[in-house]
């Protein structure tokens, strides 16, 4: 079947702003949207612009936003997106060109939550440190955050302003936090309680709905702040 | 074809800018980044490591790797570090160099439990250690039946190494490179070395940066794209063993190509080996769980190699379903707590890929070009080598699938890539770091500069040509019907001769882009003379080695031959001449034998 790609293209060198191309493709059904961009990029038009690598949700390179939605464009199905089928840059973060864009704040962010296990401490025969099954559940569902960025370019607070952590780096925090081995809870919490912290959520769940990963995300926000309640930080 | 973009085409690449730095690792999947983290907790703080890569480090395909990385601990049942060598070795059909071996899978349990200590997220038993599950190929006793010896984080194993591993370099303050792309090495007194650091491109802006360093490791991963039909990423174009390989340099033992049995039915990605760990089957069209046949004691758990081959052998027997060129996995009986917990992603990718239920439906499944045993040759501390005789080339290094150790011989087993990341990435490190001070002084590769200079305009000058995805796809399409699971001198020759033809067409490509911002359109063209180099060294090697071995099947030769064949290929090509060759290195036994090699 014939599909209709609309793509808000932006290529800085060429174009003082974003305008929409439509572009038509040959599908299958169970083709990924990522195949429709390839499509236009290899046989139609070179130029377009996205990030890809591992084509199958694991790496987190191509989230956009597509039919209104952050999605990443290796998991939806032109099944489901139909046969028209809109795509642009996720928001909440400067376009660079198409469908790629400024990621360094995102970085930037993550890494001021401490993103790495904090622990000198080894066992005095040298083995793994042992942490019970109920232990290792706790921070399970928040481990299989792939950084893609749906969810933080999904939020409000974030597009109105970008100095709040957002919910890609709570999540990240939140895998430490309640990790029994990190001994850094304490220096985390007060991190998460800054104001541009975990605080500025309003539980709009757009974080929930985007993540490919279906991480529960304002559960592990919520968490963040019972723990800050518990460690007494105000 | 039209040109699309601005009209004229940039007139002056921006002057290359240079970077000082004590060591470089080309690559930010498992084994770059061990590596650096080695490097930088041997040297100090004050030390200058960067590491450069085309990806975000988090993008790596290493994350995409899924059911686990052995080692012998013992966690859940016996085990012993010899028995996951003899493993090993019986595994890669007795070409792995059992030296290298031996290293691997004792450093095995020491490496994984230090992996702990950084915070990676494995599943536990009740008693708190990591716990393990049986794995393809793994044994206990030497072959007696399965044995529990992979550690694993649920079915995304890859990704917690990775996360873990990116996470502990930004403790570390590594410095990254993100988004830049290595185009070559310096090697300024020619391929004997030494090296004096890498060029790379800015994707973001397309200048050229020159990095120095006394001590350049490759860790750039394989070059699955080569094949139509194949697990890996799209990034994965063999750029680290290109690089070396149009210098001059020698690939080992490229003729093996590992094809997974259980990809995905044309999408070609991975249903992990841990379905099948977990207690999964394959089914052909008739019901019959075939594989009992082919490998009576280890059957659906026999070596990857084995149970590709018999699943292409009921396909060619009209045992395919509905006649068709793929076979069933049946994972129904696992149950909702297997799936869900121990499987989500590989559940998951079901639903969302095929709209099928693992529980209740039949998984459709086809082998898929997955992994490089062959590669850059290295020593047992990832120092290159220039040539069959071991001579080495100061202040090169390399690791992971790009290199070859050669601890995967013919066939790797199932988990030992992500150890072999990880045992040699970090042992790579520290031997970069025990080095550096021996090494000469870097100095300025004026020609390769020039040269890769030269490369880039003349990509982007073209205002005609043939489009890289048009090349690229004849190239897949070739190479996976003609150098794939079942190999023949005809088919061969007739996949060395396509593509030699394809290498004359890509002299002329036509980039679309000609703009400096993420040019991807040329990264497209620079990566498809990358894939063509390295199909040109596998089926050269290919065509030359007749004898079956490994994840090396040919019609024609179909019995392994110890007496002719028990040797590495070292594939080189001529920069000045373009004329291959090839010359063979002796494999190291030390203690296994060859001997027939039944599962």
């Amino acid at each position: 079947m014939d599909v209709t790609l609309r793509i808000r293209r932006y290529n800085p060198e060429a174009d003082e702003a974003p305008h929409w191309e439509e572009y038509t493709v040959s599908a299958e059904p169970t083709d990924r949207v990522l195949d429709l961009l390839h499509q236009v990029k290899w046989y139609q038009d070179g130029t377009l612009t996205f990030r890809r690598s591992c084509a199958h949700g694991v790496c987190g390179s191509d989230a956009m936003l597509i039919n209104g939605r952050n999605r990443l464009a290796c998991e939806y199905l032109v099944r489901d997106a139909g046969t028209t089928i809109t795509v642009e840059a996720i928001r909440g973060m400067a376009v660079v060109k198409d469908l790629l864009v400024d990621m360094e704040p995102f970085w930037d962010s993550l890494k001021q939550t401490m993103p790495f296990l904090v622990n000198d401490e080894i066992p005095a025969d040298g083995r793994e440190r042992r942490q019970s099954q109920a232990d290792r559940e706790r921070y399970e569902d928040t481990s299989r955050c792939i950084l893609c960025a749906a969810c933080t370019s999904a939020c409000p607070i974030f597009w109105s302003d970008q100095s709040y952590v957002g919910p890609a780096a709570i999540v990240n925090a939140h895998r430490f936090i309640v990790d029994s081995r990190d001994t850094a809870k304490q220096e985390r919490l007060e991190i998460m309680a800054d104001p541009d912290g975990v605080w500025r959520c309003r539980t709009t769940f757009n974080c929930v709905e985007a993540c490919p990963r279906d991480i529960k995300i304002t559960k592990a926000i919520l968490e963040v702040t019972q723990e800050i309640g518990k460690a007494g930080i105000r | 074809m039209t040109v699309i973009g601005s009209a004229t085409p940039r007139g002056a690449i921006p002057p290359t800018r240079t970077h000082d730095l004590d060591a470089v690792v080309v690559g930010a999947g498992g084994a770059g980044l061990y590596a650096a983290l080695e490097l930088k907790q041997e040297l100090g703080p004050e030390a200058r490591i960067g590491v450069i890569s085309k990806l975000y480090p988090s993008r790596s395909h290493t994350g995409a790797a899924q059911g686990g990385v052995c080692a012998a601990l013992g966690n859940t049942e016996e085990d012993h570090w010899e028995w996951h060598w003899f493993d090993t070795v019986k595994g890669g059909d007795y070409l792995v160099d059992q030296d290298a071996a031996e290293v691997m899978c004792r450093d095995a349990v020491e490496t994984i439990i230090n992996l702990e200590h950084l915070g990676l997220p494995f599943d536990r038993t009740e008693d708190g250690l990591i716990n393990q599950r049986r794995f393809g190929g793994h044994t206990r006793n030497y072959g007696e039946g399965p044995v529990r010896r992979s550690c694993f984080a649920a079915d995304r194993t890859g990704h917690a190494i990775l996360q873990t591993l990116f996470q502990q370099c930004i403790k570390h303050e590594v410095v990254f490179f993100d988004e830049y792309q290595v185009l070559d090495l310096a090697l300024p007194g020619g391929p004997a070395g030494p090296v004096s650091g890498v060029i790379a491109l800015q994707l973001s802006t397309s200048e050229l940066h020159a990095f120095r360093a006394r001590a350049v490791l490759f860790a750039t991963g394989g070059y699955g794209k080569v094949f139509k039909v194949t697990s890996n990423a799209h990034t994965l174009t063999g750029d680290g063993m290109a690089i070396p390989y149009r210098r001059g340099l020698p690939l080992e033992d490229m003729e093996f190509f590992q094809f997974h049995p259980t990809g995905m039915y044309k999408l070609g990605f991975l249903l992990s080996e841990a379905m099948r760990g977990e207690g999964g089957v394959l089914l052909n069209d008739r019901g019959e769980r075939f594989m009992e046949r082919y490998a009576p004691t280890m059957k659906d758990l026999a070596s990857r190699d084995v149970v590709s081959r018999s699943i292409y052998l009921e396909i060619a027997e009209g045992r395919g379903i509905g006649g068709g060129d793929f076979v069933h996995l049946d994972v129904r009986h696992l149950g909702a707590e297997v799936l869900n917990k121990k499987l989500p992603d590989m559940s998951g990718f079901i639903r969302t890929y095929f709209g099928l239920e693992p529980l209740t439906d039949l998984v459709p499944i086809q082998p898929t070009a997955h992994y490089a045993m062959g590669g850059v040759p290295t020593d047992i501390d990832g120092r290159v080598l220039a040539d069959e005789t071991g001579r080495v080339v100061p202040g090169f290094y390399a690791a992971g699938e790009v290199a070859c150790v050669s601890v995967h011989g013919a066939n790797r087993l199932g988990t030992n890539s992500l150890l072999d990341i990880l045992v040699f990435g970090r042992r790579a490190g520290k031997k970069m770091a025990a080095e550096l001070a021996n090494l000469p002084e870097p100095i300025v590769d004026a020609d390769a500069e020039a040269s890769v200079q030269a490369r880039i305009s003349g990509l982007l000058a073209g205002s005609e040509g043939e489009r890289p995805a048009v090349i690229r796809a004849e190239l897949q399409e070739v190479m996976f019907a003609k150098c794939g699971v079942y190999r023949t001198e005809e088919l061969l020759t007739e996949c060395r001769d396509a593509v030699a033809a394809l290498r004359v067409r890509a002299q002329r490509l036509l980039v679309q882009d000609k703009g400096c911002r993420y040019n991807t359109d040329l990264g497209d063209a620079l990566e498809l003379e990358y894939l063509l180099d390295c199909a040109e060294a596998t089926v050269a090697s290919a065509l030359a080695r007749k004898e079956s071995r490994g994840g090396h099947a040919r019609e024609d030769f179909a019995e392994r031959d110890d007496v002719g064949w028990l040797k590495h290929t070292f594939a080189s090509r001529d920069p000045a001449s373009g004329s291959m060759s090839l010359a063979y290195k002796p494999v190291t036994i030390t203690k296994f034998e060859p001997r027939a090699r039944t599962y």
